[in-house]
C-alpha cells in the first residue's frame, strides 16, 4: 500500500508531463489529482490501520559501490504516517483547487500555451518526491527526494518564467538551498564515515557511540554527535528557512498560490522539522547543537513575526507567518519534545495551507491583486473565503479555552511547544521570544483579516466591483481544511503530548521510563477527567486513532518492566533523562495561560488599529519611522547578503570570466590553435620542398636522431 | 622436407603462380583488353586466399629452418592484406578504365606486390624479411608510376624509387651489423642473442637502422616525406592501395621483428618506437592541416594513424599487439571508405582533389555526404564509431604499457588532427554554395564500398565483428 502511495503521484507526474497530449489537459488534470485522491485515502488508511511499529518495505537496490550499500526503501513508522497524511492530503487539495486557480492565467496565451498540464504534473512530481524524503529509510534516499523537492520548488516557484521576479525568485530559492544542503550533505558525508553506512537503523544504533568520539574537521576537534546534528541541522535550515537562510521564503510567493500553500507553507519547508526528528536518536546525543537549534529557532520565531506586522502583500505575510511558525517547531524539537514538534507541523499545515488556499481566493476573486491596502469589506463579496480564513486565522493565533484541552488546532499545538520552551530552558530566552512572537502572530493574522474583509473597499473600484467568489473546487478544499483546522489539535492531542505512555505508544517507542510510568498514574486522573470532558467531541477519532488507549494501564506497566529505550526504536528517541514533557505538563499555570494573553493583547490591538482608529497605524509608523523601515525592509538581511556574499560572488565571476576565462583560456587556446600549430603546419609545408635531397637528409638526419635518443634512453639502462 | 616446406607457403606460391600465368597469357593473346577480367580474376584469387587462409589455417609451422612463419599472427595479417588489396582492385577498375590506365600489367603487379606482403609478414629470417619488402617495394614503384605520360606520376615513382631504395640500404645495412653482431640471420637464433641488459651496441644500432628501414614503408616520421608526393602524383586508385595493404604489411612485419627477433629487449626499443609514434601523430595532424588536396590530405591522415598504431606497438606487450592489429583494421576499413568516396569525386569526367570543391555537397548528395561525415569523424576518433575504439586500445596499451606521456600525447594530437577531418564535414554541411562543385561519381561499386564501410564504422560498434578476439589470438602467437 505504501508502494502505491510513493509511486502514484509519480504515475501521474509522468502522464501528465509527457502524455497530456494524448489525454488532453483536462485528462491530465484529472488523472494527477485522480491518483493523489487515491494516494491521499491509502496515507489515511495506513495511518489509522498501521501500527506504531517499523516496518520496512524494500523496493530496490539503489547503489552499491563498496561498503555503501544504499536500499530504495519505505521506512514505515508514525513520523511517516503522519507526513504521509500531511502530505498526501494537502496536496490532493490542492490539485483540486488549481482546477479553479489555474483555468485562466494572463501569464500565458489562452489556448496556446498548454501551462495547465505542465503545472499538475509539476505538483505531482513534488508530491512524490517529498513522500520519497519522508519515507526514506536512509539518508541516501533521503536527500534524493531532499533535492527532488527542492527541483520541483524550483520549477513552480518560476512557473510564470515571464517573469523576470519569478525567476529570480527560484534562482535565489535554489541557491540559498544550495548553502543549506552543502551542510546536510557533509553530515551524511560524516556519518558513512563514522558508521559506515547511511541506513537509519545502523546510524541510530551507533548514536550513543558518536556522542564518545572526536571527529576532526577544519582543523578543529569536535564531538562526532555534535558535529553531525549541526551540519543536519544546517540543512534543515535551508529547507526549512531558518534565520540566515531563510531568505528564500517570501520570495518564492512568486509562484502560483496553490504552489505557496503545498510547498512553501505545509510540506516541503517543514522537511528540516521532519529531518530534526527523524534524525531525534543522534540529535539527542548532541546537547550544545540541539540548544542552537533552540536559540536560532526561537529568534526565528520572533524575527519573522516583526517582519510580518508591516508586510503588504497578503501572501508575504503569511509566509513570514509560515517561517515564524516553523521556528516554533524547531524551538519545541531544540529542547527534545520531537512529538510536538511534529505535533505543531501536523496542525500548521491544515491551518497554515487554508490560510494559503483562501489568500489564493482572495487573489483570485480580486483579479489577481496582492496589496491589502487595496482590499476591504470583501466580507460580503467572499463569503465563504471569509469564514475559511476566519478559522484559519482563529486556529494560528491560538483560540481556546485556556487550561483545558478545548480549541482550534493552533491553540493545542503552540501551547505545547510554548509550555516545551518553559520547561527546556527554564523559562529562559526561548520561552519568551515565542510567547512575543504569539502576540506579534495574532496581531498579524488579525490585521491581515481587518485589513481584508473589514472596513470599506480602497484601492480600484473596478476590481472591487467585479469581486466575485471562487468556483465550488476551490471552496471545497478549503472546507475541508477548515474541519483540520478546527478538530486536528484536539483528536491527536494525547498522541503527540499527553503523558508519556500515550505518546510513547503512539510512536512505537518500545519502553518507558519506570519512574516516569508512576508518575504517569498520578497525572492519570486528571487526564481521565479531561478526557471525559472532550469526550463528546473527538471520541470517534480517538477510537479509530488510538484503539489501545483504553489499555493504557496494562500497557504502561509491561513497558515499566523494562529497560530504557534504544535509540532508534521508535519513530522518535528521547533520552533517559529528557524529562521536558512531564515539566511542560506541570508547568505553572502563568505559563499555559501566557499564549493565550499574548494572543488576546495582539487581537485587542489590532482591533484598536484596524476597526476602532485607522489612522493610529500610520501615526505609529511616522514617529517610529526607523523602526519601521527596519521591519519593512526585513531586517536588511536582502541587502546584508547583497553586499557581502552576491556582490563579491558576482565581481569575482566576472573576474575569473573576463580575465581567467576570457584572457587566460581563451587566449592560451587560440594563441595555440591560431598561432603555434599553424606555424608547425607552415613549417611542415616549408619542409615538404619537392627535393629528393632533402627527403633524404630528413632521414638520414632521423636515423642520427634515433640512435643517439637510442643510446641514451634505451641502451643507457 | 621440401614438400612439407613448400605446403607451407603453398597461399605464396598459387598467388605468384597466377601471377606469372596470367602475364604470360595476357601477353600472347588480348593484352589489355583481358585487363578487366584479370583484375576480377585477381580480386577473386585474393578473396579465395583470404578465406582459405582464414578458415584452414592454424597453430604454429615453421618453413626453410625457420625462414618462413606460418602462425595466427601472418595468417590474421594476410587476411586484411588480402581482402584491403581486393577491396581497392574492385574500386579501382571504373576509375583505371575512364582514364585509359587500365593494363592488364596492373592487376598482376598488385598480385606481386601481395605476394610480398605475404612473405614480409611470414618472415622468420633477415633474408627473408628482404626479400619479401623488396618484393613488395619494386611492383609498387612500378605501379606508383603507372601512369606514364604524366610528369606528377613519373615523378612520384621515381622519388618512391630512390628513397624507398635509400631505406633499403639502410635496412641492409642494418642486417648485416645484426648479423655480424649475432652471427645469426634468424629471428629465433638473434632472439637468444639480443636480451635485455646484454645487448651489444652493434646489435642496437642495427636494429635502429633496421627500424628506420621500415619505418620508411609504413610512412612514419621522419621517414615519411615521400608519402604526400607519392600519394598525390600517383593514380588515386594506386594510392588507396598504398594507404592500406602495404602499410599492414610493414607494420606486421616490424612487429615481427620486435617481438620474434628482439622480443627480449623490449626496453631496448620501446623508447625508440614511442618516439617515432609521438612524432607521426603530431606531423601528420599538423602538416595536415595547411593541405587542400585530399590525397595529400590523407596522406598526411595515414602518418598521423601509422603513430597511433605505433603506440600500440610502442607497449611492447601482448595487448599493445592486439591493439595494433585492431587498429590497422579498422584503418584499412576507413580508408577503403574515404578512397572509394575520393574516386568517386569529379567534375566533368575530371577526378577532383581539391577539398574545397566538396562545398555544400550535403545538398547535393545528401546520403553520401552522411556515409563521408560518418567515415570522417571515425578517422578524427569521435565516439561512438569505430575508430574511436581503435584509438581506445592504443591509448589503453601504452597506458598499461607504462607510457602514460604517450597516451597523453596521442590525445593532445587526436584533437589537433580532429581539424582537418571536421573542416571536410563543415564544407560538405556549412560551407558557402560554389559554382565548381562535384558532378557525377555514380559509380554502384565505389557507392557500395562507401556505403558498407560506413555501416562497419557504425555497426561495428557493437563487437567490432569479432576481431578483438582474432586480433587477441594472434597477438598472442607473437608475444611471448
Amino acid at each position: 500500500m505504501a508502494t502505491i502511495i510513493l509511486f502514484a503521484p509519480l504515475l501521474g507526474a509522468l502522464i501528465a508531463g509527457f502524455g497530456w497530449r494524448v489525454i488532453s489537459i483536462k485528462g491530465a488534470q484529472w488523472v494527477t489529482t485522480g491518483l493523489l485522491f487515491l494516494a491521499c485515502a491509502l496515507s489515511w488508511i495506513v495511518f489509522l490501520t498501521h501500527g506504531p511499529e517499523t516496518e520496512t518495505i524494500n523496493i530496490l537496490r539503489f547503489i552499491e559501490s563498496g561498503t555503501l550499500s544504499v536500499d530504495w526503501s519505505i521506512r514505515l513508522d508514525r513520523l511517516t504516517s503522519i507526513m504521509l497524511i500531511v502530505v498526501t492530503t494537502v496536496s490532493a487539495l490542492v490539485h483540486l483547487y488549481s482546477f479553479g486557480y489555474m483555468a485562466h492565467d494572463e501569464n500565458f496565451r489562452e489556448g496556446e500555451e498548454s501551462y495547465r498540464a505542465r503545472f499538475f504534473a509539476y505538483l505531482s512530481f513534488f508530491t512524490f518526491a517529498m513522500l520519497a524524503l519522508v519515507t526514506s529509510d536512509n539518508l541516501v534516499q533521503m536527500f534524493f527526494g531532499w533535492e527532488g523537492v527542492g527541483v520541483a520548488s524550483y520549477l513552480l516557484i518560476g512557473f510564470y518564467y515571464r517573469k523576470p521576479s519569478a525567476n529570480a525568485a527560484a534562482i535565489k530559492a535554489f541557491v540559498v538551498n544550495r548553502v543549506g544542503d552543502f551542510g546536510f550533505a557533509l553530515g551524511i558525508f560524516a556519518l558513512f564515515y563514522l558508521t559506515d553506512s547511511v541506513n537509519f537503523d545502523v546510524i541510530f544504533a551507533a548514536a550513543p557511540e558518536l556522542a564518545e568520539t572526536q571527529l576532526t574537521f577544519l582543523w578543529t576537534s569536535w564531538n562526532a554527535a555534535e558535529l553531525v546534528a549541526f551540519l543536519l541541522f544546517v540543512g534543515a535550515m535551508g529547507k526549512s528557512a531558518q534565520l540566515f537562510l531563510h531568505t528564500w521564503l517570501p520570495d518564492a510567493m512568486e509562484g502560483p498560490t496553490p504552489v505557496s500553500a503545498l510547498i512553501h507553507a505545509a510540506t516541503m519547508v517543514t522537511a528540516g522539522v521532519f529531518l530534526v526528528c527523524r534524525m531525534s536518536p543522534v540529535m539527542e546525543f548532541a546537547p550544545y547543537a540541539m540548544a542552537f537549534v533552540t536559540v536560532l529557532g526561537a529568534t526565528t520565531a520572533f524575527v519573522a513575526a516583526t517582519i510580518g506586522l508591516v508586510q503588504t502583500d497578503i501572501k508575504r505575510v503569511i509566509a513570514y507567518s509560515t517561517m515564524s511558525q516553523l521556528g516554533y517547531m524547531f524551538v519545541a524539537a531544540g529542547v527534545g519534545v520531537y512529538s510536538v514538534a511534529m505535533f505543531h507541523l501536523f496542525t500548521h499545515a491544515f491551518f497554515k495551507a487554508m490560510l494559503f488556499l483562501g489568500a489564493g481566493s482572495v487573489i483570485h476573486g480580486m483579479h489577481h491583486e496582492q496589496d491589502m491596502r487595496n482590499y476591504g469589506g470583501l466580507r460580503k463579496k467572499l463569503p465563504y473565503t471569509f469564514w475559511a480564513m476566519l478559522i484559519g486565522t482563529l486556529a494560528i493565533t491560538g483560540v481556546g479555552i485556556p487550561l483545558t484541552h478545548i480549541g482550534f488546532a493552533g491553540f493545542l499545538s503552540k501551547d505545547a511547544v510554548i509550555e516545551s520552551a518553559w520547561a527546556g530552558t527554564a523559562g529562559g530566552y526561548a520561552f519568551w521570544m515565542l510567547v512575543i512572537a504569539a502576540l506579534f502572530t495574532s496581531f498579524y493574522s488579525w490585521r491581515l483579516m481587518f485589513l481584508t474583509f473589514w472596513g470599506t473597499p480602497r484601492g480600484d473600484r473596478h476590481t472591487h466591483e467585479h469581486a466575485h467568489e471562487s468556483p465550488m473546487v476551490m471552496l471545497v478544499p478549503l472546507g475541508v481544511l477548515a474541519v483540520g483546522s478546527v478538530f486536528a489539535g484536539m483528536v491527536w492531542y494525547n498522541s503527540f503530548f499527553g503523558d508519556h505512555a500515550s505518546v510513547n505508544r503512539f510512536f512505537g517507542v518500545p519502553v518507558a521510563h519506570a519512574e516516569e510510568a508512576a508518575a504517569d498514574h498520578g497525572e492519570g486522573p486528571g487526564e481521565a477527567i479531561e478526557e471525559l470532558a472532550e469526550g463528546d467531541l473527538e471520541s470517534a477519532g480517538e477510537a479509530v486513532a488510538e484503539p489501545t488507549d483504553a489499555h493504557g494501564p496494562a500497557g504502561e506497566g509491561e513497558y515499566a518492566a523494562g529497560d530504557y529505550p534504544a535509540p532508534g526504536q521508535g519513530a522518535i528517541y528521547m533520552a533517559p533523562d529528557n524529562h521536558v514533557m512531564d515539566d511542560a505538563h506541570h508547568a505553572p499555570v502563568w505559563v499555559k495561560v501566557s499564549p493565550f494573553v499574548a494572543m488576546l493583547i495582539g487581537f485587542l490591538v489590532a482591533v484598536w488599529f484596524y476597526i476602532l482608529q485607522p489612522s493610529v497605524p500610520g501615526r505609529l509608523a511616522e514617529s517610529q519611522r526607523p523602526l519601521y523601515l527596519f521591519l519593512l525592509n526585513k531586517w536588511y538581511f536582502d541587502e546584508i547578503y547583497d553586499f557581502v556574499f552576491v556582490r563579491p560572488a558576482k565581481g569575482l565571476g566576472r573576474l575569473l570570466w573576463r580575465r581567467g576565462d576570457g584572457s587566460v583560456i581563451d587566449g592560451s587556446i587560440n594563441g595555440l590553435a591560431m598561432g603555434v600549430v599553424p606555424f608547425f603546419t607552415r613549417l611542415a609545408g616549408r619542409a615538404q620542398s619537392g627535393y629528393i635531397f632533402t627527403y633524404a637528409f630528413a632521414m638520414v638526419i632521423g636515423i642520427a636522431i634515433l640512435i643517439t635518443w637510442m643510446t641514451l634512453s634505451g641502451g643507457g639502462n | 622436407m621440401i614438400s612439407a616446406d613448400l605446403t607451407i607457403i603453398l597461399p605464396e606460391i598459387v598467388l605468384s603462380l597466377f601471377a606469372m600465368a596470367a602475364l604470360l597469357v595476357a601477353v600472347y593473346t588480348g593484352k589489355d583488353k583481358l585487363a578487366p577480367v584479370l583484375l576480377w580474376a585477381t580480386a577473386a584469387v585474393f578473396l579465395a586466399l583470404a578465406l582459405w587462409i582464414g578458415t584452414t589455417g592454424s597453430g604454429l609451422r615453421l618453413g626453410f629452418g625457420g625462414m618462413f612463419v606460418d602462425d595466427g599472427f601472418a595468417r590474421f595479417a594476410k587476411v586484411t592484406i588480402l581482402t584491403a588489396a581486393a577491396a581497392v582492385l574492385l574500386m579501382s577498375e571504373g576509375y583505371m578504365a575512364r582514364r585509359g590506365l587500365l593494363r592488364f600489367e596492373y592487376p598482376l603487379l598488385v598480385a606481386l606486390a601481395v605476394v610480398g606482403m605475404m612473405v614480409m609478414v611470414s618472415a622468420g629470417d633477415l633474408m627473408a624479411l628482404y626479400m619479401g619488402l623488396e618484393l613488395q617495394s619494386l611492383a609498387l614503384y612500378v605501379i606508383a608510376s603507372l601512369r606514364r605520360e604524366s610528369p606528377k606520376s613519373t615523378e612520384a615513382g621515381l622519388k618512391y624509387f630512390v628513397l624507398g631504395a635509400l631505406s633499403s640500404g639502410l635496412l641492409l645495412y642494418g642486417a648485416s651489423l645484426i648479423y655480424g653482431y649475432a652471427g645469426t640471420t634468424t629471428f629465433i637464433g638473434i632472439v637468444r642473442t639480443a636480451t635485455e641488459g646484454e645487448m651489444s651496441l652493434g646489435l642496437l644500432i642495427g636494429l635502429v637502422l633496421l627500424i628506420s628501414g621500415l619505418a620508411f614503408k609504413v610512412s612514419a616520421v621522419p621517414f615519411h616525406m615521400w608519402t604526400p608526393d607519392v600519394y598525390e602524383g600517383a593514380p588515386t586508385p594506386v594510392t588507396a592501395f598504398f594507404a592500406t595493404a602495404p602499410k599492414v604489411a610493414a607494420m606486421a612485419l616490424l612487429a615481427r621483428v620486435l617481438h620474434d627477433a628482439f622480443g627480449g629487449a623490449v626496453g631496448q626499443w620501446q623508447q625508440v618506437i614511442a618516439l617515432i609514434a609521438v612524432l607521426s601523430m603530431f606531423w601528420g595532424s599538423i602538416a595536415a592541416i595547411g593541405q587542400r588536396d585530399i590525397k595529400r590530405l590523407m596522406a598526411y591522415s595515414s602518418i598521423a594513424h601509422m603513430g597511433y598504431a605505433l603506440m600500440g606497438l610502442a607497449a611492447g606487450t601482448l595487448l599493445g599487439v592486439q591493439a595494433m592489429l585492431i587498429y590497422m583494421a579498422i584503418y584499412v576499413a576507413m580508408n577503403v571508405g574515404t578512397f572509394a568516396f575520393i574516386l568517386s569525386m569529379e567534375r566533368d569526367g575530371q577526378p577532383v582533389t581539391d577539398i574545397r570543391a566538396l562545398n555544400m555537397y550535403a545538398r547535393q548528395a545528401p546520403g553520401k555526404a552522411l556515409a563521408v561525415l560518418v567515415l570522417m569523424f571515425s578517422l578524427a576518433g569521435v565516439p561512438p564509431l569505430v575508430g574511436f575504439f581503435g584509438k581506445l586500445y592504443v591509448l589503453r596499451a601504452a597506458y598499461e604499457g607504462g607510457l602514460v606521456w604517450l597516451a597523453l600525447a596521442g590525445m593532445i594530437a587526436s584533437v589537433i588532427g580532429a581539424y582537418y577531418y571536421l573542416r571536410i564535414v563543415y564544407y560538405m554541411y556549412f560551407g558557402e554554395e560554389r559554382e565548381d562543385g562535384l558532378d557525377g561519381g555514380r559509380s554502384p561499386v565505389l557507392w557500395g564500398f562507401l556505403m558498407a564501410s560506413a555501416v562497419v564504422m557504425v555497426v561495428g560498434v557493437v563487437n567490432l565483428f569479432g576481431i578483438e578476439g582474432a586480433a587477441q589470438a594472434a597477438a598472442a602467437t607473437l608475444v611471448r
